[in-house]
């Protein structure tokens, strides 16, 4: 076999094609992640639209415990937490929660939630039907507010799931602007 | 300048009997497959000492418990960059040395198909590593994420200096992909006339396979990379849970490259170690086929084992099993390449020359590593290991033991032919032996304290792990200062020694045998006939 320039110019660019393909792959990972989680419901994210309530049926033979943790972005001057830290609900009974946030600052920021489900499993079965987490929160400077939260756990959450920890961790989005934070509630 | 493309094979005939040109801009411009693989092994090995020479600052600070030496940053940047610099400075560009001074001379091949690009992915490299390590003298200090760079560490709490991290580690990527690359290229178009496939030397096979997994992943490294520079200079939000994005996804982006990179690590080992054991035996190596298809095997499957670094991020069950099964299956084909070297050397007449010397502990102490891996897999158990000191043994052996001793055990064996003299044998087995002694002091006892909940990472520990850290930091020293006498015995062959002759091996097989020690400066010319 005597090899030729023109059969290693092919090969070449099969390979840098493959590079390139590679590298847009690690990309598209990023969709794939999401839409992965999303249809296997496995990370634990909760939807970031209102669910509705209608012809739920209320498990009373049930009792669900559900914890609250907030948590604030490390260098955010606000204080955040739940009214109260833990209750019980049966499956499907509509819950009220309220949450307490405090802008410490002498300035205007705006916070957005994030929330996440522990176990990642149970997120699937957490709705709400109202959420601060769906909107961003500007808080002026040197006030505080009372944050609501309305939700159900679903009735078909699975047996092995008895306690559920929902946690909000509050982010300081005032210098990304609305941008980026729609972005990330449009997902 | 000379060129040797094959264009001009048969046209400037009289070009290639003519030796290596003068000068320093020898080494600059060169094109020449031995004087590059040259270069990627000197400069891996001077990696090799400045990455070892953090690892001793790490455990002269780990000597007693307290904070003695360093400050904690230093020491994470310390940490990191030890990483890094083994990793992509020591053991990748040793092994496409070795790639570039061996399988043209393997397959019968008169240089690299694209000498041009091999001169380049080389001279690229220098210039990574200097921006990465200059990093730690800038206001801010350097890396300081870990090697793996997790976000937010990487993106959030990093240092400003993350930038030229990012693009020095662009830059090694684009440096392995065009290695990667010339190999796959040279290897499909270049063999000599009458090489079938399956009578490929395994080193051939082995790097062949390796080489579509380096471009299958680093330019997934380079996108986790330009991810981490825009989340924290330009905005995006990719691992930033305020802006919709996950930082645990970074672990997956991350790991669908690393485990595939580590096997990018111990392939071409497998390749040196099958080369090295039948000679050795005297006796032809057990199972030929089944060590290419076992090499195969283990490649496809570093695809579907990734998430076994996160079994502690919170996965569903049936994730965790998935992985832990997979991870554990690579196990067979691995066991099949132990076994088939065992009994290439059952009933073999051997002799335990330097290069067998580190091939048979590559054998025992891979194995050892091996075994710690399979501990780790086993998802429950993972939950104890994660992020202990048991998790840097296990790979200190697959790394250190495996790999490093892997090129070690190919620099003895090929020194003859790359030189032209013989290595002094007594000095070849100071080197060993004060090697393998020192390897298990420094890295064994980290098992136990990694099982006694010694966290990795750390610039101070507990009062009760003081005597078993003095154990292994006594190794370490003394392991560092072993590989001097390597340095040494390299130098004393460049300047002369027994005359190797052309097979100084009694029974090693090989086309890169066939041809005078040293090997001219081109070999090859035209196509040796196969018999």
């Amino acid at each position: 076999m005597n090899p030729t320039p023109k059969s290693n110019r092919k090969l070449l660019t099969m390979l840098i094609l493959g590079s390139i393909g590679m590298f847009g792959f690690g990309f598209a990972l990023v969709p794939l992640y999401d839409v992965l989680c999303d249809t296997l419901g496995i990370n634990g994210k909760t939807q970031n639209t209102a669910s509705s309530y209608d012809a739920v049926v209320v498990d009373k033979n049930r009792t669900v415990t559900i914890e609250f943790v907030t948590q604030v972005q490390s260098d955010m001057p606000w204080e955040f937490s739940p009214k109260v830290n833990q209750i019980s609900v049966h499956p499907g009974e509509l819950t009220h929660a309220k949450f307490l946030v405090k802008n410490l600052s002498a300035k205007n920021i705006i916070g957005q939630a994030i929330p996440s489900v522990s176990p990642g499993q149970g997120a699937a079965y957490f709705n709400k039907t109202e959420c601060f987490c769906f909107n961003q929160q500007p808080l002026a400077a040197d006030t505080s507010a009372e944050l609501p939260l309305i939700f159900y756990v679903n009735p078909d959450l699975p047996a092995s799931i008895n306690t559920l920890t929902l946690s909000y961790t509050l982010y300081d989005i005032t210098d990304k602007q609305a941008v980026s934070a729609k972005q990330g509630a449009a997902r | 300048m000379s060129t040797t493309t094959h264009d001009t094979i048969d046209t400037a005939h009289d070009e290639h009997h003519h030796g290596a040109p003068k000068g320093l801009m020898r080494w600059v411009l060169t094109t020449n497959h031995k004087d590059i693989g040259s270069l990627y092994l000197w400069f891996s090995f001077i990696m090799f000492l400045t990455g070892g020479a953090m690892a001793m600052v790490i455990r002269a600070e780990l000597f007693q418990p307290g904070l003695q030496l360093v400050e904690p940053n230093f020491f994470n940047q310390m940490t990191t960059v030890h990483g890094l610099v083994m990793v992509f400075g020591a053991v990748m560009p040793a092994f496409t040395g070795l790639a570039n001074w061996l399988i043209p001379m393997m397959i019968g091949a008169p240089d690299m198909a694209l000498p041009r690009m091999n001169n380049w992915s080389f001279w690229i490299l220098p210039f990574a590593f200097t921006m990465l390590l200059g990093s730690l003298f800038m206001e801010g200090g350097g890396p300081n994420f870990g090697w793996t760079f997790y976000a937010p560490l990487s993106t959030t709490y990093s240092p400003d200096s993350t930038a030229l991290f990012v693009f020095a580690i662009h830059i090694m990527g684009i440096s392995s992909i065009m290695g990667a690359i010339n190999v796959v290229v040279t290897i499909v178009n270049m063999r000599a006339p009458g090489m079938p496939w399956m009578k490929l030397p395994l080193f051939v096979w082995t790097w062949l396979i390796t080489a579509f997994l380096l471009i299958a992943v680093m330019p997934v490294l380079a996108g986790a990379v330009t991810m981490v520079l825009t989340d924290k200079f330009f905005g995006t939000s990719f691992f930033d849970a305020a802006g919709g994005g996950d930082p645990v996804m970074f672990q997956h982006i991350f790991w669908f490259f690393g485990h595939p990179e580590v096997y990018i690590m111990i392939l071409p080992s497998f390749g040196i170690i099958s080369a090295i054991v039948p000679t050795f035996s005297r006796k032809p190596l057990f199972g030929y086929s089944s060590m290419v298809y076992a090499t195969a095997s283990i490649a496809i499957l570093s695809f579907l084992v990734w998430a076994h670094h996160m079994f502690t991020t919170g996965m569903p069950v049936f994730a965790e099993l998935f992985f832990m099964y997979c991870t554990m299956l690579i196990a067979v084909p691995t066991g099949v390449k132990v076994f088939n070297w065992v009994a290439t050397m059952w009933r073999g007449s051997m002799t335990f020359e330097t290069p067998m010397l580190f091939a048979v502990a590559f054998i025992i102490l891979f194995t050892i590593g091996g075994f710690s891996g399979l501990m780790l897999a086993i998802t429950p158990a993972d939950f104890q290991y994660h992020d202990t000191y048991f998790v840097v043994a296990h790979f200190h052996y697959v790394l250190v033991t495996g790999a490093i001793f892997s090129i070690m055990a190919a620099a003895y064996y090929w020194l003859p032919k790359w030189t032209g003299n013989m290595y002094s044998e007594t000095l070849g087995r100071w080197h060993f032996w004060c090697s393998v002694i020192s390897v298990n002091v420094l890295f064994f006892p980290m098992h136990f304290l990694g099982l006694a909940g010694m966290p990795r990472r750390i610039p101070d520990y507990a009062i009760q792990f003081a005597d078993v850290n003095q154990i292994v930091s006594i190794g370490g020293f003394a392991f560092g200062l072993s590989q001097l006498i390597f340095l040494a015995v390299v130098l004393k062959c460049i300047k002369g020694g027994k005359p190797a002759g052309d097979n100084p091996w009694q029974a090693a097989d090989g086309l890169e045998w066939s041809i005078p020690s040293p090997a001219p400066y081109h070999s090859f010319t035209t196509p040796p006939e196969i018999k």
